[in-house]
């Protein structure tokens, strides 16, 4: 897709799908970027956009953010919503991902929004089913919104993603934000360091984005906080869970000895670096509050930029934008 | 495909008449015999072989095709009793036939397990409706729960010619000690499946970069070659014979290897897909390609090749693993493990080992019908030397084709490779000197 000038409502996209950042070109990033910063003064005074659309936010997976800020973003653009979830239909009788699926787009549903604990789910639905798709988190394995969301709130705070050092602590293995991240940070040309102990940064992180030849790597891994933290533009903390650590090798009290982001270890990274979470975020486990709470930290305003990259994301589904 | 099954009902007893297989090209290794023959057959067992100028009932003109003895599948899931939404007797030995195999090994994980010999012998019985022989194999432990051993000496009376708990490992020292002990006392080999199970839960395939870019949980290559390793010391400790299914890491097959050399009573087997498959070919959560073991990394890969080319490997075995759709259309890491292998095992074996690598047709039929038969210990089979059963696999090994599943005898489609361009064709399975598949 070419770079062009959007015009929100010009109805001059075909419906499209967002399964995740890996299968995007760098435009198409540009694009749902420019479209959110459209959707800013949008969200101020509310829109029709989307009237009569429905969206259907079916979430096989707990969730509070992405789940209230899409269904805050679609009712912005004066769609309807319907919330479905794993415990409280069919789904629980266990009726397959497809037939749910199916029986959503015969219900009327325009586009669906999905988040499911298993990896490519949203693929298997996909190839199964003729609407489109938004993934709200699949598995381990991507979370498009929220890289976005966050590349959004990068610019707010540094000039370009070119060449920005961005540092990802924390539980990469298990993470779809991770995941994500990666993928459009290494597409958008930032330098990626992945740091944590082996159980949770692999080796094979590293080879999640191919170098091109002549180049240096996009991604790196280390083990020691302080080098990954040097000359840091971005620090982004992932979330960790206490369960991961059972039966394993790595203690959690060690985890958080040795990687948990305080005031002092903040010091290795560059003056004006700033400190993202993705959430929901455990206090005195990965991070102090003296860091959460503090101006470095961006993490509600990650948040609130949300609503505005989910509204464009669902614009660019329904052929609105 | 070209050609459907035509159904002929399998005598059970040995056929009368007979039938002259005229000016093919006749390759067993058993005989080491690779020339233009004629060969005869008559009452169910192989007459004559060489020039044949004796009157037969039937003639079959086989210039131009390779004349092989039937290949045999040490590794096939036909899943009667009891999984019929996935396959039946009658349905994956016709799978069978169109793939040249005149013999298929079913494992025993059916529903019930077959632990029983009442179970072995009614997989057996005429009213199945199988097309070429089954050769049950038994349950090494009651249930397959890896507790209590079965009763050998009655299954392998009852028809059963191995033990395995196939898709569930017999773990504990203890019992695979016992297993080997009890199979070699009955004459057979256990066959297993290696996988440290505390490794591999979880995952979904193969530990590595593929896996971690797609957010699936990896299942170590050391799950696999660890737990040979631990059967190569029992089966020496107690001069068992030990067969290695499906074996998938350069790593495992190195132990086979070191473990031959030191005197180990050890074969194994490799699938089609993973001597034509990496983990790197996978489509992203497309559960065709989902089975256990997992496709490997390319090296693994092309261990596989070098074992198959250099004789570490015994046979070429299928994992034949049939599902029905609605089983496969689910998520990744919910669908089961497995995929079919019988219609495409001699095509892919021709394509890729022959074609791609040069490795004779005289050692494909080895691995196909040959070694199967001595890692069974059947002497009349595997062979077209006079006296032999008349199992015969006629095969065009030059004829190009696309298969697809739809079109095939399986019940299943849960293949990779389906559409696939191949090279090297079944023209025609007998079993006791009937044809059981037609594609003259």
């Amino acid at each position: 897709m070419p770079s062009r000038k959007l015009v929100i409502g010009a109805a001059q996209t075909k419906p499209c799908s967002l399964l995740g950042i890996e299968g995007l070109e760098p435009d198409e990033i540009l694009d749902y970027l420019k479209l959110a910063r459209q959707m800013e003064p949008v969200l101020v005074r509310g829109s029709n956009l989307l009237k009569g659309k429905r969206v259907v936010l079916l979430f096989y997976e707990a969730s509070t953010r992405t789940r209230v800020s899409f269904e805050l973003a679609a009712k912005a653009l004066g769609a309807t919503t319907t919330v479905v979830t794993a415990t409280a239909s069919s789904i629980e009788k266990g009726e397959s991902l497809i037939d749910t699926g199916s029986t959503l787009h015969a219900l009327g549903g325009d586009v669906i929004v999905m988040r499911h604990p298993s990896s490519g789910a949203h693929w298997t639905l996909q190839r199964a089913l003729n609407l489109p798709l938004i993934n709200a988190g699949d598995g381990m394995h991507e979370h498009p919104s929220q890289a976005l969301l966050d590349a959004f709130t990068m610019l707010r705070h540094k000039r370009a993603l070119r060449g920005l050092r961005v540092t990802l602590i924390g539980d990469v293995y298990h993470s779809r934000v991770a995941r994500s991240n990666i993928f459009l940070l290494s597409k958008m040309g930032a330098q990626i360091t992945l740091c944590g102990p082996p159980e949770l940064v692999p080796e094979a992180a590293a080879t999640l984005v191919p170098a091109p030849a002549g180049s240096p790597a996009p991604v790196r891994v280390t083990r020691s906080l302080r080098q990954g933290l040097e000359d840091a533009d971005v620090v982004m903390l992932l979330r960790i869970q206490k369960e991961r650590f059972i039966g394993r090798r790595l203690s959690f009290e060690q985890y958080v000895a040795d990687y948990q982001m305080n005031s002092e270890r903040l010091r290795y990274a560059k003056p004006d670096a700033i400190v993202m979470h993705p959430g929901p975020m455990i206090r005195g486990v990965e991070i102090t509050s003296e860091i959460a709470d503090s101006p470095r930290a961006v993490i509600l305003e990650q948040v609130h930029n949300g609503i505005v990259v989910r509204m464009g994301i669902l614009a660019r589904a329904l052929g609105k934008a | 495909m070209p050609g459907k099954t035509k159904k002929t009902q399998l005598a059970t007893d040995l056929g009368n008449g007979s039938l002259l297989i005229r000016g093919g090209r006749i390759i067993d290794p058993a005989q080491n015999l690779d020339a233009e023959a004629d060969i005869l057959l008559r009452d169910g067992l192989v007459a004559e072989v060489g020039r044949v100028d004796s009157a037969a009932d039937n003639t079959l003109d086989a210039r131009g095709l390779v004349v092989t003895p039937g290949f045999i599948d040490l590794h096939t899931h036909l899943r009667e009793p009891g999984q019929w939404q996935k396959e039946t007797i009658a349905s994956g030995t016709a799978a069978a036939a169109a793939g040249g195999f005149t013999a298929v090994c079913a494992m025993p994980n059916t529903a019930p397990i077959n632990d029983l010999p009442a179970i072995t012998r009614w997989m057996q019985e005429a009213e199945r409706g199988a097309l070429v022989h089954v050769f049950p194999v038994g349950a090494a432990t009651v249930g397959s729960k890896g507790e209590q051993l079965t009763d050998y000496y009655a299954l392998v009376k009852a028809g059963a010619v191995a033990f395995s708990d196939d898709g569930r490992p017999l773990a504990e020292d203890r019992i695979m000690r016992e297993a080997l002990r009890a199979a070699a006392a009955a004459g057979v080999p256990v066959m297993q499946h290696a996988e440290d199970m505390n490794l591999t839960q979880g995952g979904v395939m193969t530990e590595g970069p593929t896996a971690f870019r797609l957010g699936l949980h990896g299942m170590p290559v050391r799950a696999e070659s660890g737990m040979v390793e631990r059967d190569l010391d029992l089966a020496r400790e107690i001069g068992a014979h030990l067969h290695v299914c499906h074996v998938s890491t350069g790593a495992a097959l190195d132990a086979v290897r070191l473990g031959r050399q030191t005197g180990v009573r050890v074969t194994c087997e490799v699938t089609p897909h993973h001597f034509t498959l990496a983990d790197e070919d996978v489509i992203p959560y497309d559960t065709r390609f989902k089975m256990n073991p997992p496709l490997r990394s390319a090296a693994d890969r092309e261990a596989m090749l070098r074992g198959l080319e250099d004789g570490t490997v015994d046979a070429i075995a299928t994992d034949h693993a049939p599902h029905a759709p609605h089983e496969k259309s689910v998520e990744f890491d919910r669908a089961p493990f497995g995929i079919t292998g019988l219609e495409t095992a001699l095509a892919l074996a021709i394509t890729r080992l022959h074609g791609a690598r040069g490795i004779p047709l005289a050692r494909l039929v080895a691995l196909l019908s040959t070694n199967p038969a001595r890692i069974l210990g059947r002497s009349d089979r595997g062979t077209l030397a006079p006296g032999a059963r008349a199992d015969v696999t006629i095969f065009d090994p030059a004829k190009r084709w696309r298969y697809a599943a739809a079109l095939g005898a399986s019940r299943a489609q849960n293949t990779p490779f389906d559409g696939w361009r191949l090279t090297g064709q079944v023209r025609a399975t007998l079993v006791a000197g009937k044809i059981v598949y037609n594609n003259l």
